[in-house]
Parts: C-alpha cells; sequence; structure tokens
C-alpha cells in the first residue's frame, strides 16, 4: 500500500533556517545543512525547503547553499522560492532537485507550470497555494509569501493548474501556520475532492493525531509540518525531529 | 567504471551522491558512445516523458553504443523510472518505439476509484521473487516512487519485483543482464542504497550465474 508521505517543511532565510507563525515573526532555528543531515538519518520521506525572501527580494534561488543540500538528501528534495522561469528551475534539477513548488510566479505566470512539466514530467512542479479566511468566511488566495491578496477563485483556480500540468498542490492556511492547532481540515478536503492530484496539506500539525486528521479526514495524500519538525513542543526550544516510523505506522490503523 | 548513461533528461546527480555516498568512486556521468562501450555496468536513468526519451537517446547519437554494449557486449545495465520503461517495446505515453530490450509494454494507471491519485507518488512496498536481490536488500523493503505509466511484461519470468497500488504492478524486472526498477533507490534512504550496492558488486544476471 502507498504510504501518505509526512514532510518537514524548512524555511530559509538568508543562509538560515527560521520558522514563522501565521507567515510572520521568523525565529531562527538553526543551520540548514546540519538539520538536513538530521533528517536524512531520520529518513524522512521526502524534504522541502522554501526560501521566504527569495520572491519579495527579487533573487534567485541560492544555488550553491541548495547544491549543499542536496547532496546530503537520500530522499526526493522540493524547493520553492525565487522562481520566475524555465531556466532557473532546469538549474535546480541539475542540482538534484527533484521538484520545484510556485506561489508567485504560478499566479502571475501560470504558463510556467507547462513550459516546466512538458520536459521534466507533472511530477516535477509543485504548486504552493496561501490562502486565507475573510470575515465573511470566504477562502482568498495570496501571493508573495502571503503578503498580497489576489483576486483569484480558489475552486477555479485549482482546476487550472491541474490542467496547467501541476503534479501536486501544496495547501497551506496562513492563519493556521506555525499554530500547533491542526491543519484546516475543512479547506484540505474540499481541495482532495476537486482534484485528481496528489494534495499536501500544509500549516498548522501539531501532532501526529493532526497528521491523521489531514489523511483520513482530509484525505491528503501527504502532510507538510514546520514546527513539529524544528520545535521540542510549542513554546520551547529547537529540537530537529521527526515521528517514527511506528509512530507513523499509526497513522494507518 | 560504471557509466551513468547521460542522455539529457533525469537526475543524474543524485544516483552519483547515492554511489559516492556508498563508497563506490568508479563512476562517471557520460554521453559519449566510447566511454559506454567501456564501461563494467551501465545506469540508464529518466525522468519526463516516453517519447521525449526515445527522441534524446535518438538525438544523443548513443543509440548504437547503447544497443551494443547492452545486446552485443552484454555489459550488465540498470534501468531507473522512465530508464526502465525505455527498455520495453512501446508505451501508450508516446508513439515511438522502446529498446526494445524486454519483452514488455507500458500502460497509463487507470482508476474508477478517485482516491487513487496520479501520478503514484511516494513511498510503497515491494515484494520481490528473486532470492538473491531479496537476501541484499532490508526487510520489508519500499521505496520511494514517482510514475503514471507502469510496465506490464509479457514473459512472467522477467518480473522480479512488484508493488501494489490499486492492483499489482511491475516494479522491478531482470532478464540476463539487463534490469530495471520502477522507483527511485538514489532517493530512498539505506533501501535504495542496498538495491544499487547489490548491482554494482552482485548483479551479473539474477537468472544465470
Amino acid at each position: 500500500m502507498l504510504q501518505s508521505r509526512t514532510i518537514p517543511c524548512l524555511l530559509l532565510k538568508e543562509e538560515g533556517l527560521y520558522k514563522t507563525v501565521q507567515f510572520k515573526h521568523p525565529v531562527y532555528v538553526g543551520d540548514p545543512i546540519n538539520a538536513v543531515k538530521i533528517f536524512n538519518e531520520k529518513e524522512v520521506d521526502e524534504l522541502m525547503i522554501l526560501d521566504i525572501t527569495a520572491t519579495r527580494q527579487k533573487r534567485e534561488p541560492n544555488y550553491e547553499l541548495l547544491k549543499q543540500i542536496a547532496s546530503e538528501c537520500f530522499m526526493p528534495l522540493a524547493y520553492g522560492g525565487g522562481i520566475t522561469n524555465l531556466q532557473q528551475a532546469a538549474q535546480l534539477f541539475e542540482l538534484g532537485i527533484e521538484k520545484v513548488a510556485l506561489n508567485t510566479s504560478a499566479i502571475h505566470n501560470p504558463q510556467l507550470i507547462t513550459e516546466i512539466t512538458n520536459i521534466y514530467g507533472n511530477q516535477s512542479v509543485i504548486v504552493s497555494i496561501d490562502v486565507k479566511k475573510n470575515l465573511w468566511g470566504k477562502y482568498g488566495i495570496y501571493s508573495q509569501n502571503g503578503t498580497k491578496k489576489t483576486e483569484l477563485d480558489i475552486a477555479s483556480f485549482i482546476k487550472k493548474l491541474e490542467s496547467m500540468g501541476a503534479g501536486e498542490l501544496l495547501v497551506t492556511n496562513i492563519d493556521k501556520e506555525g499554530t500547533w492547532t491542526g491543519p484546516d481540515i475543512e479547506l484540505i478536503k474540499s481541495i482532495t475532492s476537486s482534484v485528481n492530484i496528489p494534495v499536501i496539506a500544509g500549516g498548522g500539525c501539531g501532532s501526529i493525531q493532526h497528521i491523521a486528521d489531514a489523511i483520513n479526514l482530509g484525505k491528503a495524500s501527504a502532510v507538510a509540518i514546520g514546527s513539529m519538525a524544528v520545535f521540542q513542543k510549542k513554546g520551547m526550544g529547537v529540537l530537529i525531529s521527526f515521528p517514527s516510523t511506528a509512530e507513523l505506522a499509526t497513522l494507518y490503523q | 567504471m560504471i557509466v551513468i548513461v547521460n542522455y539529457g533528461l533525469g537526475n543524474l546527480g543524485s544516483i552519483l551522491n547515492m554511489l559516492k555516498r556508498i563508497g563506490i568512486d568508479n563512476v562517471i556521468i557520460s554521453n559519449d558512445p566510447d566511454m559506454l562501450l567501456k564501461a563494467d555496468k551501465l545506469i540508464l536513468p529518466g525522468v519526463g516523458a516516453f517519447d521525449a526519451g526515445m527522441q534524446k537517446i535518438n538525438s544523443s547519437g548513443l543509440l548504437a553504443a547503447l544497443n551494443e554494449a547492452v545486446c552485443i557486449k552484454k555489459t550488465p545495465v540498470l534501468g531507473i523510472c522512465l530508464g526502465m520503461q525505455l527498455m520495453t517495446q512501446c508505451s501508450e505515453e508516446g508513439q515511438l518505439k522502446g529498446l526494445g530490450w524486454i519483452d514488455a509494454e507500458v500502460k497509463r494507471f487507470q482508476f474508477a476509484n478517485t482516491e487513487f491519485k496520479i501520478p503514484h507518488m511516494g513511498w510503497n512496498y515491494v515484494t520481490t521473487t528473486d532470492v538473491k536481490l531479496s537476501t541484499a536488500l532490508p526487510e520489508q523493503p519500499k521505496f520511494y516512487f514517482v510514475h503514471s505509466y507502469f510496465i506490464t511484461c509479457h514473459q512472467a519470468t522477467d518480473i522480479i519485483m512488484t508493488c501494489n497500488y490499486g492492483g499489482n504492478f511491475v516494479a522491478g524486472f531482470c532478464k540476463d543482464n539487463i534490469m530495471g526498477v520502477q522507483f527511485h533507490p538514489e532517493k530512498s534512504h539505506k533501501y535504495g542504497m542496498s538495491l544499487l550496492k547489490y548491482f554494482i558488486e552482485n548483479f551479473k544476471s539474477v537468472t544465470g550465474s
């Protein structure tokens, strides 16, 4: 049986790893290479690195650092942040990165999804969608690392992404991110039930039960964990950690 | 010398990284036909579409060298993911003929149940029917898969590994000096390391020797 993936999602800012709450207040949690080495030893399913300032600084990915990270990763590796064209994606694949994650580019230039997937296959592109509920309870999509509201309709946008060739969708409710309160199951479920491609549930996981809920109730194919992967517990110190195989096995009972 | 065949598709760096990690240094990435013919073992990687892969093999001028190395010199070869699929006769994904080394074809996953997403992406357990390979792998071997098409072997004896996703499919095949795996050993931690180590150090022919 296919195992649902649990993916540590690490946030890069300059040369360091940071963790945010609701996309704000970045706290330094350590050196990225060191963290990646530990996740590799723990045999995580997959790893995702997101550069949270590249797009707003109009900066390209930090290829040198990513090359070092990729050489320590014996599991699939995804990278997102600052990717605006095919050539940049090609350079990332050459370094040993399997998947690129597009967020702002997928909104402003969805054609890029098709350009990349035509050459590297659908599995090579994750589109990351950041959403927030407004005062009336309606979801809206945000770009530029959650700082710019768009007018996109979520239901038609995800259909469009699928038809443009996106291989996976990472869905994050900005208000849940970093809160340890569990992912937005209602949101995840609405997405998984309307597309045929795998969905990664992001934002809010604080326990194994939350991961299980995203999979069993939300029908997510994978779950991205942030705080849980870098802190001991809510409000406590830094600890690079990942649920054990035995703990993850409980997800399937 | 191990040669990772560079025909312009596939995550070559990852394979090289893992071989180095398991202590295999005598390995190069090459698109030179002479190097392919000199190789002790070949690895044929690949990511992407079937026709794109065959076009690249044809246009890179490597087809003749590949055929000579594998079919005449009998150089052991390992196909990975698309590299494995290219070893068959044909694919529903494209119009071009495959390398035709294995009597098999490639079909698209089709599920009535929408809970089975396509591609089949993630970690899945495999059943290994070949004893030598089985003893070389850790217990309950699992590997990272990502593919929308799967292989159907016409000769059941070529199948050495199977996996289940909405039904059983071929995760590994082997015939004489030719071996192929649908998953990505280079992205499958210790399981992948064991498989690559087996191919490099012990594989001559699963059915023979």
